[in-house]
């Protein structure tokens, strides 16, 4: 067809406007199946990290410019953990997000990867089940402060530590535990605050690295 | 039925045509990851070829590439969207690769060479085999990463892993496969 100004403008303005209303009209019925995928791969999270729960209040602190949001698991009234939600920028791929679930008494109970672009084969095993992941397996069932801590924190064999790093992957696995970390120090800021999180003091990793010590 | 193979063996985008190396290099680090880029591509490609050649006739020569690309981006969202409601887990793997579609140089070729120039039946018979080809050749590339590189198939572990050579899985291994799978193709099918 031979080119005309009028009708190359005709055609692109009608053309966008037909392709617009269509990528709207499946905008607004795929908008509720996305957001429930979302809420279902959350829910699907929290609860492979806790143990059973009824319902969960949650709390969004900010940690190293970080956004934490921490997860009050109840039960029948009675708290029977704490899911935390957080992240590193430290990954060998970006942004890793983990939940990391903690009992009331401060056991790290589960651990699952929200978010990571890892090494395939390398880096990606940091969300493998527990049999095939040295990282879950060094830190499941068991209390941070009963680790050897490295400035107050959890660290690979590497940089002095006791968590066993994946192999031929050290930066995620380093990745890994610095979310473990923070969502360590997130979960100590809400029970030590209460029902008013201290974000100031969480800012700051000082008090987190006192009271590692402390225990030790 | 002669377009569909065509697609497939004389025409096969990957190992003949060479087109659409970035998401074959990127995406196949596993069978099922192959799969779902090539099945997400051939999808876009048979609506947007029927599309395309709907519209040829009312689209002057000179704007034809961005009204084409207008055509492919609507069809891509959609599609992008669609995953992420009903496949949230696939649209997690594929990623960055799947608005990439927009710009695979399969869709836009067949859009200039074949659906600009064809009945939108045929056009349409095209983008099957076009898309079948290509998600064949995805597949079968994604197959033997995982098979050489982690043990596994489609996810299913074989139980030899941890003697397999990594670098199947990663950038380097991707670049081995398909080199040797175009070279053995074009030996022994495209004759």
């Amino acid at each position: 067809m031979k080119s005309t100004l009028f009708n190359m403008v005709a055609v692109l303005l009608g053309i966008t406007f037909i392709a617009s209303a269509s990528v709207g009209l499946v905008n607004m019925v795929t908008a509720e199946p996305i957001r429930m995928a979302e809420e279902n791969a959350k829910k699907a999270a929290l609860e492979q990290v806790l143990p059973e729960f009824e319902s969960t209040t949650n709390q969004t602190l900010e940690l190293d410019n970080m956004p934490i949001v921490v997860y009050n698991a109840t039960k029948g009234g009675e708290s029977v953990g704490c899911a935390v939600e957080t992240m590193t920028k430290s990954g060998f791929g970006g942004e890793v997000k983990l939940m990391v679930g903690f009992l009331p008494d401060g056991t790290i109970n589960n651990i699952s990867v929200l978010k990571q672009a890892e090494t395939p084969g390398l880096g990606t095993n940091m969300a493998n089940e527990e049999s095939k992941n040295p990282l879950l397996k060094s830190v499941k069932n068991q209390k941070p402060e009963s680790k050897k801590l490295v400035d107050g924190k959890l660290a690979v064999t590497k940089d002095g530590g006791d968590v066993d790093a994946l192999t031929a992957a050290t930066i995620s696995s380093r990745a890994y535990l610095d979310a473990v970390n923070r969502a360590w120090a997130a979960f100590k800021s809400v029970q030590q605050g209460g029902e008013q999180p201290e974000v100031e003091e969480a800012q700051t990793e000082e008090p987190v690295a006192q009271e590692g010590e402390k225990n030790e | 039925m002669k377009l569909i193979f065509d697609g497939i063996i004389k025409n096969n985008p990957t190992f003949v045509l060479v087109l659409g190396m970035c998401p074959t290099l990127g995406t196949t680090s596993s069978a099922i990851n192959g799969m779902g880029m090539g099945v997400a591509t051939m999808s876009v490609l048979i609506m947007s070829n029927l599309a395309i050649s709907l519209i040829k006739n009312i689209i002057p020569d000179k704007v034809r590439i961005p009204a084409f690309i207008v055509v492919i981006a609507s069809f891509v969202t959609v599609i992008q969207m669609l995953m992420q409601a009903f496949a949230p887990a696939l649209y997690g793997a594929l990623g960055v690769f799947i608005p990439l579609i927009v710009v695979n140089c399969i869709i836009l070729g067949r859009a200039e060479a074949f659906a600009s120039k064809n009945t939108p039946f045929d056009s349409m018979l095209d983008g099957l085999g076009i898309g079948l080809g290509f998600t064949l050749s995805l597949t079968v590339i994604g197959s033997i990463r995982e098979i050489l590189g982690s043990g596994a198939i489609f996810g299913i572990d074989l139980g030899i892993g941890n003697y397999m050579p990594l670098i199947f899985v990663l950038a380097p291994g991707a670049f081995f496969v398909l080199g040797y799978l175009m070279v053995l193709f074009n030996k022994f099918v495209k004759k």
